[in-house]
Formats: C-alpha cells, sequence, structure tokens
C-alpha cells in the first residue's frame, strides 16, 4: 500500500522542522514589516483607525484598484525639515564616529597588548557598559554635564570657571552622549583585528630601521583596517538613527532624523509621510550596512 | 617571539576611558543614597528612595510587566535562535539559507527606530485585516523576539562550530537517531551558550525602549517606558534609586553570561587535553 518507506517525509523534510520556525518568524516578523512600510509610504492620510487609506482595494466588481500615491516621497524634497534633518544627522554621527575611533583606537590596541588573563578581564569590563542599560546610562551622563552636576561642581571648586558652564540641551552634549553610548561598539571589532595583528612583521619592520610611527602608519593602521570599517559602521549606522540622545541631552536645535521620525508618528500621526521618510533613510543606509556586513564577515574568516 | 608590553601612555589612555565609561554611573549610584531631595546637595546617606520605589505602583507594575516579558521572550528568542543556529551550522544548503543569514544579522545593525516602525505599521495592518493581534503585550514580545533572536542565534552558531561532532557521529553509530544524539551529545555541550545567551535576550528585553514604545499599545507600559516619561523632565532621586537597582541587576545578569561561557571554555579546553593525552 504504501508508497515510500517508512519515515520517508521525515528524513527528505525533517530538516524542515529546525529551519522553518526561526525563518518563518523572521520573515514574517522582520521582513515583511518593510514590505508594509513600502506600501504604506504610497498612501495617504485617512480620518480612521488605521490612520491610512488602502493600497489595494477589491471593487464590487471583483477588479482590483491599485492607488500609488507618489507625494509623500515628493513632500520630502518640499519641506526642508527632512533634507536638513538627514544631513545634520549624518554630520553628527560622522564626527561621533572620528572622535569614537581616536579614543576607542589606543584603548583597543593597549588591550590586544596585555596578557591573556588580564585581557578577559579588560573585555568584560569594557563589555558591560554595552549590555547595561541604555537609557540609563544617557540618563547617568546628565548627572555628570547638568548645570549642578559633577562637573560644573569640580570646575567651580578649582576656580578654573567662575559660572557653570551649559552643557546640557547643547550640541556638545549630542556629541558626548553618543561617544559615550557607543565606545564600546567601536572597541570590540578594532580589538579583534588587532589582537590578530602578526608582532613578527612590526619587528620585521623595525630590524629594517623603520621608526614606530612609520611602522604604525605603513603596518599596523592598513592590517587593522577591517577593525576600522567594521567599528565605524557599528557606531556611525546607529548613531544616525538616533532618538533618546538627541532627545534627553540636545536641545531643538539638534533635529536628528530619529526624533523627526518619532514627532511624525506620535506627534503628527501622518503614517505614510513617517513611513516615507523611514524608507528613503533606510535607503541611505543600505551603503553603510553591507560595508559592515562585507568587513566583519571578512573579519570572521580571518 | 617576545610579548610586545603596552606603554605607560597607551595604559593611561585606557585607564581614563575606562573611567569616563564608568564615572557615570558610579556618580548615578551615589547619588541614589542621597537623603536631599535636590539632587544637586548632599543631604547625607538615606535609603529611604528605594523605600520610595515599593509605594510606586506605577513603577511596580511596568516593573513587572518588562520582567514578564524578558522572561517570555528570553525563552522564545532562545528556542528560535538556537533552531535558527542549528539550520545554519548543520544544513549547509537549503532553500532560503541565504534569507535566514540575512535576516539574522540584519537586526543587529538596523537602527531600532526603523525596526520598530516598519513592526508598528505590519501590527496595524494585521489588526485591521485579521483582527489580531491587538497592540500590547503580545506585540512587545514579537517585536522582541525578532530582535533577540539575532544575538542568540550569533552566539550559539560560534559555539556549535567548536563544538566536536565526532561524539554525535558515533552516538548515531551507536544507534540512536539523529535527534537523540544531538540532544545527548551536542546539546550539554552548547548548554553555557544557551543559558548565557537567554541572559542576555533577557537584558536586552528589559532595556529596550525605541521599538518596545512604537508597538505597545495604550495601557502596556514598560519600565523603560515610564523611566522615560520621567526622564525627560529631568533628574529625580527616585528614578537614581531604581535606576541603580537595574543597572545592578543587569549588570548581574551580564556578568553571570560572561562567568557560565568563560567556565564552559575552560571546560572544553581541559576536555581536550584530556582527550589528546
Amino acid at each position: 500500500m504504501r508508497a515510500f518507506p517508512r519515515g520517508f517525509w521525515l528524513r527528505r523534510y525533517g530538516s524542515w522542522l529546525i529551519i522553518g520556525p526561526p525563518l518563518l518568524f523572521l520573515f514574517v516578523f522582520f521582513l515583511i514589516p518593510f514590505a508594509f512600510a513600502l506600501l504604506i509610504s504610497f498612501s495617504d492620510t485617512a480620518v480612521r483607525v488605521p490612520p491610512f487609506r488602502d493600497i489595494l482595494m477589491v471593487g464590487p466588481d471583483w477588479h482590483i484598484h491599485i492607488n500609488l500615491n507618489l507625494g509623500n516621497f515628493a513632500y520630502l524634497f518640499t519641506d526642508e525639515v527632512y533634507g536638513l534633518s538627514y544631513l545634520y544627522s549624518i554630520k553628527t554621527a560622522f564626527f561621533s564616529t572620528l572622535i569614537c575611533l581616536a579614543i576607542g583606537y589606543p584603548m583597543a590596541y593597549a588591550i590586544a597588548r596585555t596578557s591573556k588573563s588580564v585581557q578577559s578581564i579588560l573585555l568584560l569590563i569594557v563589555i558591560l557598559p554595552f549590555w547595561t542599560s541604555f537609557l540609563l546610562r544617557v540618563y547617568a551622563l546628565e548627572g555628570i554635564i547638568r548645570e549642578t552636576g559633577l562637573l560644573n561642581t569640580a570646575l567651580l571648586w578649582l576656580g578654573i570657571i567662575h559660572h557653570p558652564l551649559q552643557i546640557m540641551r547643547t550640541t556638545p552634549a549630542v556629541y558626548l552622549g553618543i561617544i559615550y553610548s557607543y565606545l564600546p561598539f567601536m572597541i570590540l571589532p578594532l580589538f579583534a583585528t588587532l589582537e590578530k595583528l602578526d608582532l613578527s612583521l612590526l619587528e620585521a619592520a623595525a630590524d629594517l630601521g623603520s621608526p614606530p610611527w612609520l611602522t604604525f602608519l605603513d603596518v599596523t593602521l592598513p592590517l587593522s583596517m577591517p577593525g576600522i570599517i567594521a567599528g565605524s559602521m557599528l557606531v556611525f549606522i546607529p548613531a544616525i538613527g538616533e532618538f533618546v540622545i538627541p532627545t534627553l541631552l540636545g536641545g531643538p536645535d539638534n533635529l536628528m532624523i530619529g526624533r523627526v521620525l518619532w514627532d511624525e508618528f506620535f506627534g503628527n500621526r501622518d503614517w505614510p509621510v513617517a513611513s516615507a521618510v523611514a524608507i528613503a533613510f533606510l535607503v541611505l543606509l543600505v551603503g553603510p550596512i553591507a560595508l559592515y556586513q562585507h568587513y566583519s564577515t571578512k573579519q570572521l574568516e580571518a | 617571539m617576545q610579548e610586545q608590553r603596552p606603554t605607560v601612555f597607551l595604559m593611561s589612555i585606557l585607564c581614563l576611558g575606562i573611567a569616563i565609561l564608568y564615572l557615570p554611573i558610579f556618580v548615578l549610584i551615589g547619588y541614589s543614597f542621597n537623603a536631599s531631595a535636590l539632587v544637586s546637595v548632599w543631604g547625607g546617606f538615606s535609603t529611604k528612595w528605594y523605600l520610595a520605589l515599593l509605594h510606586n505602583d506605577q513603577l511596580l507594575d511596568a516593573a513587572w510587566l518588562s520582567l514578564e516579558i524578558g522572561v517570555v521572550v528570553s525563552t522564545g528568542s532562545v528556542i528560535l535562535g538556537t533552531l535558527a543556529a542549528v539550520a545554519l551550522v548543520r544544513f549547509k544548503r537549503f532553500r532560503g539559507r541565504l534569507l535566514l543569514t540575512g535576516m539574522v544579522n540584519a537586526p543587529l545593525v538596523m537602527p531600532e527606530i526603523i525596526t520598530g516602525i516598519t513592526q508598528l505599521l505590519l501590527f496595524v495592518s494585521m489588526l485591521h485585516l485579521f483582527g489580531w493581534p491587538h497592540r500590547g503585550f503580545v506585540t512587545i514580545v514579537i517585536a522582541h523576539i525578532a530582535f533577540c533572536t539575532a544575538y542568540v542565534t550569533i552566539t550559539v552558531q560560534s559555539r556549535l562550530y567548536a563544538a566536536d561532532r565526532s561524539l554525535e557521529e558515533a552516538a548515531m553509530d551507536l544507534g540512536a537517531g539523529p535527534v537523540r544524539a544531538f540532544v545527548d551529545t551536542t546539546l550539554p555541550l552548547i548548554a553555557p551558550a544557551l543559558a548565557s545567551s537567554w541572559l542576555l535576550s533577557f537584558t536586552l528585553s528589559l532595556d529596550d525602549l525605541v521599538i518596545s514604545s512604537f508597538v505597545s499599545g495604550p495601557g502596556a507600559s514598560t519600565l523603560p517606558m515610564v523611566i522615560f516619561s520621567k526622564v525627560k523632565l529631568g533628574v529625580s532621586p527616585d528614578i537614581n534609586a531604581l535606576a541603580s537597582l537595574v543597572i545592578c541587576a543587569v549588570g548581574a545578569c551580564v556578568l553571570a553570561a560572561g562567568v557560565l561561557m568563560r567556565r564552559a571554555e575552560r571546560q572544553r579546553l581541559s576536555d581536550t587535553q584530556l582527550a589528546e593525552r
């Protein structure tokens, strides 16, 4: 009666019991949402729940009507707040990444040159804040830099300044917040490449008469490039979309794209325009994300 | 070859950097024991802000909700993440492999605000089309599982690559089925990775503000959402106390995860040495 031997289907398709659930879950709840955002970005606002018009409509004659509205994307170009906040976010993220790199590189280098047992302790110390509540760390920073905070108290006491510095609600506060929050993201990939660096190359360069700074520029720096790129992207990408830091530490001038998106959704409730902003933002991110994926897989393979 | 010691200059930058990373946290914990309600003046040591937390129902409800979500999320994402890791490590070729790899890596670099918005739009459309899910507990859990799974998969994947497959093959030669062989030999080997990724998922879920804010509905405010709404108004002593508690709890979780992984790594090294003898 049976066309197949016992257990055939299990052996042939059993692997899908393992592959299926995560694939299906992530497909439905991570990938499909992007398709919805794209669809809704072509819709219009409507006074109803949900607050946008359907794109696909099946009429009474069973004809399918597709109403695409390109106006939202055009709107992004007419209202300059979007373009300005994109540029401002990119600028802020770019300079924060540079400063993170300048601080993180020597730190990662120092960790990579300590003995193995010290290394694992130092790494744990650096990773710990990376997992500790992001929101609470930004809040903790406020305790340092606010008008009556530790920094101003100390500077006043030392007599360096005579009036408290206004740091909160300014651009430097936003930079400080981003650098403070994302520094561990920079250090970890840098450490991973610097740890693998072949020290005999440095010795060879020194034997051939190269001064240490030239050896650094000619040997260490190019070899640690994958770590530099991976770390920079790990800071740059989330920093562009940052919402918490400009909201808590920044002033009204620090209009980053994350804040615009948040206000569009919760303040104006213009979801189609907000979706268009999100999609445009995503398109801008494709380059950096691809760059990160390329260099991080390179690092894994090494 | 001789070790190259870091110079004094490098070490001082390292120490300074670490000090900067920790200073705000220690200052925050210090202020949480300040008796004075004026956050800038030291009024003596007191634990009254901690006691006040016990009477703040809004915070307690939010904390309880966050803990519930955290437990469900970390359990769910350990299951899904382990399945994904096994799929990616053990099945070299299958349809959708590239898709799965991409979906496992993308949440790690996607800005939270984008993930949150897109998931909100999905849930709203689903509710409109199917009448499910209502925004709240369920949608927060689903959204958190989607990004925690990525972290679990990465952690478990590296352990699976390191785990010795010959034990599993031996078990199968002795007549165990593939599932039985996996559960009896490989699962104990990757158990520390599962435990530590459970803890890490828990802290990630407990910590998330942006995604939760988007996908949550009325009446479901997680702890970070309540904290955020208070923190926007400035520094306050009871939030200092709460923040200190959360930071210590999360720190303990991460330390435990780190210790678990290190112990497992040592065990593995000594096992290999024994086997080679």
